[in-house]
């Protein structure tokens, strides 16, 4: 073959999704569309696309559509899909990657679970402060912001139980060494271009 | 056997009779913990969705951390009972193994806080994995004082100990029977569970409620189906969906479930002839008292609810006959 130049495309919605999935090659691209992902996953009848139809709209660059699907928000984490698909596809890694992007673009609001990352937030923010997380803590401020009346049901009834039996604090537990966790975290979120 | 353990925020309070139950099998089953001193939070499934390098840096501390203070010799294996910790702890080394460039960032983060971790220093293993495949079925059969006959049992394995497949594991992803062949051994009668490896809906309560009723419906209705006395299950968290919203389920359905969810290592210890209180009976929301009462075990007394003194409110009573 003479010197041509190879010319690099530009990357695509795909390639983005793969660069940010850790771990080895996500394998996304070798999507068959069979749809073993969706009849295997346990929400996928509440889900406004399924993973298959996610994946083949990642493929066809559709971002805005994709980031503000619901799917990944309804991803429970079972791993169904993951051991199922024949192509071996690491499906419940590339939906927290679904997520991750959605926050950062802001699209999640566009989505039907709109409370979702704050649930997440809420819990992270007692991990990053305390080191441990706080049941108590993280039910109370996320519920009283989304579902107030859920709230008042639960602090009358299960949280009040869950106290009673001894199963769940009323402070949060900090570790020792927080300085030293807050410093890890700090200098991680750096690397991944957070101040 | 020796082991580093990693106990997790579940067990230090909400799931406490997981706790309790396996620290008092712990040494009849010739099993020695040492805790990782100062241990953090795995992140649970909600830090990776947030941001990425910081959710493998707070693992990775926990992994640094356990090969630093050489938990148990040259092995260093730690042993994480919540379904959830192991997965992250096992995952965050995998991965890191896999990728050189997550290693470096996980070590460029660890590095601000003084501590370093290379992957495969650490083995990570799950509590029922160690149970099952170092103490043995022949060494709990040995040890069985009081056997669970009668008790018919439904294993619950839930997901995120045996999935993922990239990753290897102890037992089948879709069909696992290590926990069948220990409640056996027990004595127990094991139902033949076809949802002990479907999901309880995890942290889906707080997001779709619905959708997390009808997870945990499922699950609740086929143990219900098979008569079992009681599910047998081996996570924190599918012990609080399926325990603490079992009445929500009921009311929710119309369903009348009475389902007691306990923990693995309760049941062993009930079958060693250990006191029910100590293994932390009476923690759960669904009464074990009946399926205790089935293999003539006395469950704990249950707290007593203050009387109320008759001149404490003026209630209307009755005027006296004269």
């Amino acid at each position: 073959m003479t010197s041509a130049t190879i010319q690099a495309r530009a990357p695509t919605f795909l390639d983005e999704v793969i660069e940010n999935t850790p771990g080895s090659d996500p394998r996304l691209e070798m999507c068959i569309q069979c749809g073993t992902c969706g009849g295997s996953c346990p929400s996928g009848p509440d889900m406004d696309c399924t993973p298959r139809q996610l994946f083949a709209m990642i493929n066809a660059g559709m971002k805005k559509d994709v980031l503000s699907c619901n799917t990944p928000w309804f991803c429970v984490s079972c791993y169904y899909c993951m051991v199922r698909c024949p192509q071996e596809i690491h499906i419940t890694d590339i939906m927290y990657t679904l997520k991750r992007m959605a926050i950062k673009e802001g699209l999640y609001r566009e989505s039907s679970a709109t409370s979702a990352p704050e649930f997440s937030e809420t819990f992270i923010d007692y991990v990053e402060n305390y080191g441990r997380s706080f049941e108590l803590g993280v039910a109370t401020r996320y519920h009283l912001r989304h579902h107030p009346l859920q709230a008042m049901g639960m602090a009358t009834g299960m949280g009040l139980g869950m106290l009673r039996k001894g199963r769940m604090d009323l402070t949060p537990t900090r570790i020792k060494n927080i300085d030293q966790l807050k410093a890890i975290l700090a200098k991680a979120k750096e690397l991944g271009g957070e101040q | 056997m020796k082991y580093g353990y990693y106990p997790g925020c579940s067990l230090e309070k909400n799931a406490i009779a997981y706790q309790l139950s396996t620290m008092a099998v712990a040494g009849p089953l010739g099993i020695e913990f040492q805790e990782i001193e100062d241990w953090n939070c795995c992140g649970a499934t909600e830090y990776i969705s947030i941001n990425l390098q910081a959710a493998y840096a707070l693992v990775g501390r926990n992994l640094a951390l356990a090969s630093e203070q050489n938990l148990n010799g040259d092995k260093k294996q730690l042993v994480a009972p919540c379904s959830a910790c192991f997965l992250n702890l096992k995952k965050t080394d995998h991965y890191m193994a896999e990728s050189p460039e997550l290693t470096e960032q996980v070590n460029t983060a660890l590095a601000a806080g003084g501590l370093h971790y290379d992957p495969g220093e650490v083995i990570v293993r799950h509590l029922l994995d160690i149970v099952y495949n170092d103490v043995g079925l022949d060494e709990i059969k040995k040890k069985v004082t009081k056997p669970l006959y009668n008790l018919r049992i439904a294993p619950y394995y839930g997901c995120l100990i045996v999935r993922p497949g990239d990753m290897e594991s102890f037992d089948d992803p879709e069909y696992p029977t290590s926990m069948d062949k220990m409640m056996r051994v027990l004595g127990a009668e094991v139902v033949d569970f076809p949802m002990k490896a479907h999901c309880c809906g995890g942290h889906m309560t707080q997001i779709s409620e619905n959708v997390a009723l009808d997870l945990i419906q499922r699950i609740l209705k086929n143990a219900a189906d098979y008569e079992a006395d009681a599910i047998v299950t081996l996570c924190p968290m599918c012990q609080l969906n399926l325990d603490a919203y079992q009445e929500q389920v009921n009311k929710h359905y119309g369903t009348d479930y009475k389902i007691p969810i306990l923990y693995f290592t309760q049941m062993i210890g009930l079958a060693l002839g250990l006191d029910a209180e100590a293994l932390g009976f009476g923690k759960e929301f669904v009464d074990a008292g009946p399926a205790l009462k089935k293999i003539g075990v006395k469950p704990p007394p249950k707290p007593k609810k203050k009387r109320k003194s008759k001149d404490e409110l003026p209630m209307p009573v009755m005027p006296e006959e004269s």
